[in-house]
């Protein structure tokens, strides 16, 4: 079976939730970056076998909110699209998608990525009301109106404002990934000078203008905005923490990732395609895996399903983790990526939990996270997949060989893996 | 663009009984148009006057070879063969009435001999004698009407002239005025004229153009107007502008190319990414440029150096490494935008004036160096164009710099671009080295 191509991306520069985008809603967000693309690679009036994208946080307008970025922007019209949501594995699912169906020859090109904006979220009407309307709707007599008329109450007009927590445990992300930092022993400093890196990095592949054919800017911003350039491990130490309870909590609002808005696409493609439209071929979309783990009941961490699908990813391509020149290990937290390595480096672990005979040891961490990550970047949750997958395949074209391991966890206890390798 | 109120105010009912001074409305050009919008006259003894007549024709033109009842739309005079006063006398007499029946947007257009070619004092006397006979009737002219002048070298043949006459005539030339353009025998091997359903359209059909600086005002008009001729246009501007030059992109159907000009790395990204692109480069239109003003007196090192290296070192180092590769083949158009500031000079500006006449001393020494290779390099220096940046003067000064030209108003970004893609033709290999002002004749640097 053909591997797809990795022709480019498009992303806008990522912004704080209520700040740059405040009014930008994920449609607005979506169809920029997906005509930024189109200009990138000048795909005006072009028809892509397909769009696929989503958004985490969504409102039910959007039901077709991929189908309508298409329509809106500068791609033919007759390009299909639909969407996924997976958290904020979206971007890197939605690129499995569109990867598989090149590979399987039912598409030659196509379009995976997402949106999110935490700054013009969906407010639901409350819960008590909405019962009321729906009955309301249906009924067919004016008595029967009244009546439900009179179910109206005043407390009914307090809204449903999403939360940041898992339905199932009422612990926020952070909670979550503060008992699996607590487990692992993931000192703070640790992922103080994770976060660090991850802005130096950042700022540098900036500077180098690595960014130049990935992103396009949006509404003024022309990098994102909660880069901090010099930001060290002295500064970050400051901060007071807002994640887990006690002396021992490590987990602060700079080695986590801010609420943040944006959109990332990346544009893949068979050979023959990338050929015939004279478009580079920058990676190969090699393999994914998904896993997902017990946080409810079982003994895993929320964030922790990367840790299980990357040894079976793995093991299906006859790889070791050390056959890798780029590790993109999203960064949720700080501690989230540590404890993930921390995971693979231990014996118990892997017998115990892993089934495998010897762990799968550690990382070159020269090779992390290279051109920066969340941490640095910030993660508008279904925007994630498509910014790593874009940068990773850059990475890859410049060194011109070798191959990187994507990870990224998403709520719900998942996580999405997957490998890229440069094209010969 | 052009928000000019005093000339939508100078064509009213009102302005017309205060006996305000009228500021024509230019005709300019839409696709489909004809070439002009009444008879022509053509006249002149040299060896042109025949294929300007079949030209009009072929365009759908009326020819006359004298004033009649009505107005013409355009006067064409061939003089190249005109060596003595007797000659010029004739000349006198065909154009005093013409000028006088020119219609509103008229053209007249004359073809000269070149004074350096001339075989005698008297002729070279005669053939200068043109030079400031055309600027004359440019400044007489009224209702937006141009005088422009041809000096055409003895070799050369009507098919080298074609894409000037018809540019000059045409209403692409709306803001060129009092302009005198040097016509020799065409560069590199003969082409052969592309196929056209309607000759003045689509003369650009499948040339690739790179536009720099093309995210907004000038660069973004030329673009349009590259794409709107059926070029494949490469919109570059720095990554800051990304997000307009990504609307500029889609809508000419071309590439955006997020590139800061004055990188080390600039011109191998923009020759490998031409490489892989496109396999070759047919226009290269350097548009790119910034002003950092301060009088000389208080002129800083990085004023004077971001200003230097984005107009003129950015064009040297990109045009080096185009010339270096494979990209620009025969036929290919090198076209850089200069400023009448370049020519004039202009107070506050050192910086920027040094580039743009940097440019005009670039585009001289090289286009004898890459006319064997058939590419021709010139330049456009726009005069008082209306763009953003003039919108935001001082009303005293705006309406100074729109005011003191020929045609009493400022010029349109489009203006500018329609004289790149004229110069940007396979067809108008026979201009090279030439700086071509796109000013309505503006008083400055004349």
């Amino acid at each position: 079976m053909r591997k797809a191509a990795v022709i480019g991306g498009n992303r806008i520069p990522f912004a704080r939730a209520n700040g740059k985008y405040a009014r930008a809603s994920n449609l607005d967000m979506l169809t920029t970056t997906l005509d930024g693309l189109v200009a990138r690679f000048g795909l005006a009036d072009e028809r892509l076998g397909e769009v696929v994208a989503g958004a985490v946080l969504k409102h039910s307008r959007d039901f077709n909110l991929t189908r309508e970025a298409v329509l809106g922007s500068r791609l033919a019209p007759s390009t299909p699209a639909y969407d996924i949501q997976q958290a904020c594995g979206t971007g890197l699912e939605a690129t499995i998608a569109v990867a598989n169906k090149i590979a399987l020859g039912q598409i030659e090109s196509g379009v995976a990525g997402g949106v999110d904006t935490a700054s013009d979220a969906p407010i639901a009407v409350n819960e008590d009301l909405r019962k009321v309307l729906v009955a309301l709707n249906g009924a067919r007599t004016l008595q029967q109106r009244l009546k439900l008329l009179g179910k109206l109450r005043p407390g009914q007009i307090v809204p449903e404002i999403p939360q940041n927590s898992e339905p199932r445990t009422g612990l926020s992300m952070g909670e979550h990934a503060a008992i699996t930092a607590r487990e692992w022993g993931v000192s703070r400093e640790a992922q103080d000078e994770l976060a660090a890196l991850s802005h130096q990095h950042l700022a540098a592949a900036y500077d180098r203008g690595f960014f130049d054919d990935l992103v396009t800017p949006y509404l003024g911003l022309t990098r994102d905005d909660n880069l901090r350039p010099d930001s060290t491990v002295e500064k970050l130490a400051r901060l007071t923490p807002v994640f887990g309870k006690g002396d021992g909590a490590t987990m602060t609002a700079g080695n986590s990732t801010p609420l943040t808005d944006g959109a990332a696409l990346t544009l893949l493609g068979s050979d023959e395609w990338a050929a015939a439209h004279n478009l580079p071929v920058l990676a190969r979309f090699v393999d994914a895996e998904t896993a997902a783990v017990d946080y409810v009941h079982g003994r895993d961490g929320l964030l922790t399903a990367p840790v299980y699908a990357v040894p079976r990813l793995l093991e299906r391509n006859g790889l070791t983790l050390q056959d890798f020149d780029f590790y993109e290990i999203h960064e949720a937290f700080a501690s989230t990526v540590l404890a993930t390595l921390a995971a693979w480096e231990d014996p118990g672990f892997a017998k115990e939990r892993l089934g495998l005979d010897a762990p799968l040891g550690s990382i070159d961490r020269s090779r992390l996270n290279v051109a920066g990550s969340s941490l640095a970047a910030g993660h508008p949750f279904a925007a994630t997949g498509g910014r790593i997958v874009s940068t990773l395949a850059k990475l890859l074209h410049e060194k011109g060989s070798g191959r990187g391991l994507i990870s990224i966890c998403a709520a719900g206890g998942q996580g999405v893996v997957a490998i890229l390798e440069a094209a010969a | 663009m052009s928000n000019d109120r005093f000339r939508d105010f100078s064509n009213g009912g009102i302005a017309k009984r205060l006996g305000v001074p009228r500021i024509p409305v230019l005709r300019r050009y839409a696709p489909g148009q004809p070439l002009l919008d009444g008879p022509a006259l053509v006249a002149g003894s040299g060896r042109f006057a025949k294929s300007v007549a079949a030209l009009v024709t072929e365009e759908g033109g009326t020819v006359v070879d004298e004033v009649g009842e009505g107005r013409v739309a355009a006067v064409v005079v061939d003089l190249t063969d005109a060596t003595t006063l007797d000659d010029l006398a004739a000349a006198r007499a065909v154009l005093q009435p013409a000028v006088r029946a020119l219609a509103p947007s008229g053209r007249v257009l004359l073809l000269g001999p070149s004074p350096s070619e001339a075989s005698g004092v008297e002729a070279a006397a005669v053939a200068q004698a043109l030079d400031g006979l055309v600027r004359t009737i440019a400044k007489e002219a009224r209702a937006g009407a141009t005088a422009n002048l041809l000096v055409v070298d003895a070799e050369a043949t009507p098919a080298a002239v074609d894409s000037s006459v018809r540019f000059f005539l045409s209403a692409r030339s709306a803001y060129v005025d009092g302009q005198v353009v040097h016509v020799g025998v065409p560069v590199g091997s003969p082409q052969d004229p592309p196929a056209l359903d309607s000759p003045t359209e689509k003369r650009l059909d499948g040339r690739v153009a790179v536009v720099t600086g093309a995210a907004r005002g000038i660069g973004a008009a030329i673009a349009d107007t590259l794409a709107r001729d059926g070029a494949r246009v490469v919109a570059v501007d720095i990554p800051a502008a990304g997000e307009s030059l990504v609307a500029v992109a889609n809508r000419t159907g071309g590439t955006a190319l997020q590139l800061d000009i004055t990188a080390e790395d600039a011109p191998a990204r923009l020759v490998a990414f031409l490489t892989e692109r496109f396999g070759r480069l047919d226009l290269l239109v350097h548009n790119a440029g910034i002003t950092r003003d301060k009088l000389l007196a208080n002129m800083d090192a990085e004023r004077w150096d971001s200003v230097l290296n984005v107009n003129l070192r950015a064009q040297l180092r990109i045009t080096e490494a185009l010339l270096d590769s494979a990209l620009l083949g025969d036929g290919a158009r090198i076209v850089s935008v200069s400023s009448q500031s370049g020519i004039a000079g202009n107070r506050g500006q050192a910086n920027y004036v040094a580039s743009k006449a940097g440019i005009i001393g670039m585009v001289r020494a090289l286009a004898p160096v890459v006319a064997p290779r058939g590419i021709t390099v010139n330049a456009v220096a726009p005069g008082f164009i209306e763009t953003a940046m003039t919108a935001t003067m001082p009303v005293a000064t705006r309406e100074g710099g729109r005011r003191i030209n020929s045609l009493r108003q400022g010029g349109l970004p489009v203006d500018v671009a329609e004289t790149i893609g004229w110069l940007g033709q396979a067809a108008s290999g026979g201009v090279n080295g030439q700086v071509v002002r796109v000013c309505g004749q503006s008083m400055i640097g004349a």
